[in-house]
C-alpha cells in the first residue's frame, strides 16, 4: 500500500509544476482542482494502510471543499475581463 | 480473491491518474487542459476509490466501503459541474483559444443573441 501512496503524491508533485508554471490564471485552478481531487484517493489509501474508518470522512468532506473552491473561483473569473 | 481484485483496479485507476496529469502538463491550451485533465483524473479516482470499496468488504469493514462506495457520484457529480464552470468562466474571462484550434462554437452562440 505504501509504495502506491508514494506514486500518487510523485503524481501530485508534477501537478503543482503545471501550478507553477501556469500562464494564466485558469490553468493554475485547473491544476489545483486536480491537486484536491488526487488528495481524495490519498485518503483512501491511507484509511486502508491504518486500518482506520474515520479517515475516509475526511475524503467525503474534501470532495465538497474543492468543489465549493472551484465554483468560488469559477465566479470570480466570470465578473473580471483578462486586462483588469 | 476480491481483494486481489481490488488491488488491480486501484493499479488501473493510478494509471488513469498519471496520464490525466500528463495531459494537463503537456496540452497547449486551458480547454486542452480541461478535457485531457478532468476526465481521466475523474475515472482513476472512482476506480481508486472502488478499490478501496472491495478491499473493505473483504477486510471486513463495512463501513469503510459503504462511505467508498457513497464517494463515487459524488466524485463523478462534483468534478464534472466544477470543470464545466471552470471553462465558462475561463471563455468569459477573455482568455484566447489556442491558434490552431478549429472552432468555437461558444463564441459563435453567444454572436447569435
Amino acid at each position: 500500500m505504501m509504495p502506491l501512496i508514494l506514486i500518487l503524491i510523485g503524481i501530485m508533485v508534477l501537478c503543482l509544476i503545471r501550478v507553477w508554471l501556469g500562464p494564466t490564471i485558469a490553468d493554475r485552478m485547473v491544476a489545483v482542482d486536480m491537486f484536491a481531487i488526487i488528495v481524495v484517493g490519498i485518503t483512501g489509501l491511507l484509511s486502508l494502510l491504518f486500518n482506520r474508518e474515520f479517515l475516509i470522512d475526511i475524503a467525503l468532506a474534501w470532495i465538497f471543499l474543492a468543489f465549493i473552491g472551484t465554483i468560488a473561483l469559477a465566479k470570480y473569473l466570470e465578473k473580471r475581463r483578462f486586462d483588469d | 480473491m476480491i481483494e486481489k481484485i481490488g488491488f488491480i483496479i486501484i493499479y488501473i485507476g493510478i494509471a488513469f491518474d498519471f496520464f490525466g496529469i500528463l495531459g494537463l502538463l503537456r496540452f497547449p491550451d486551458v480547454y486542452n487542459r480541461l478535457q485531457a485533465s478532468t476526465k481521466c483524473v475523474t475515472l482513476g479516482t472512482c476506480g481508486i476509490m472502488f478499490g478501496v470499496f472491495l478491499i473493505g468488504l473483504a477486510r471486513g469493514m463495512p463501513s469503510l466501503a459503504v462511505k467508498a462506495l457513497i464517494a463515487l457520484p459524488l466524485i463523478f457529480l462534483t468534478v464534472a459541474t466544477g470543470s464545466h464552470a471552470l471553462a465558462r468562466g475561463a471563455h468569459k474571462f477573455g482568455i484566447k483559444l489556442w491558434e490552431k484550434s478549429v472552432c468555437d462554437k461558444y463564441k459563435e452562440d453567444k454572436g447569435d443573441k
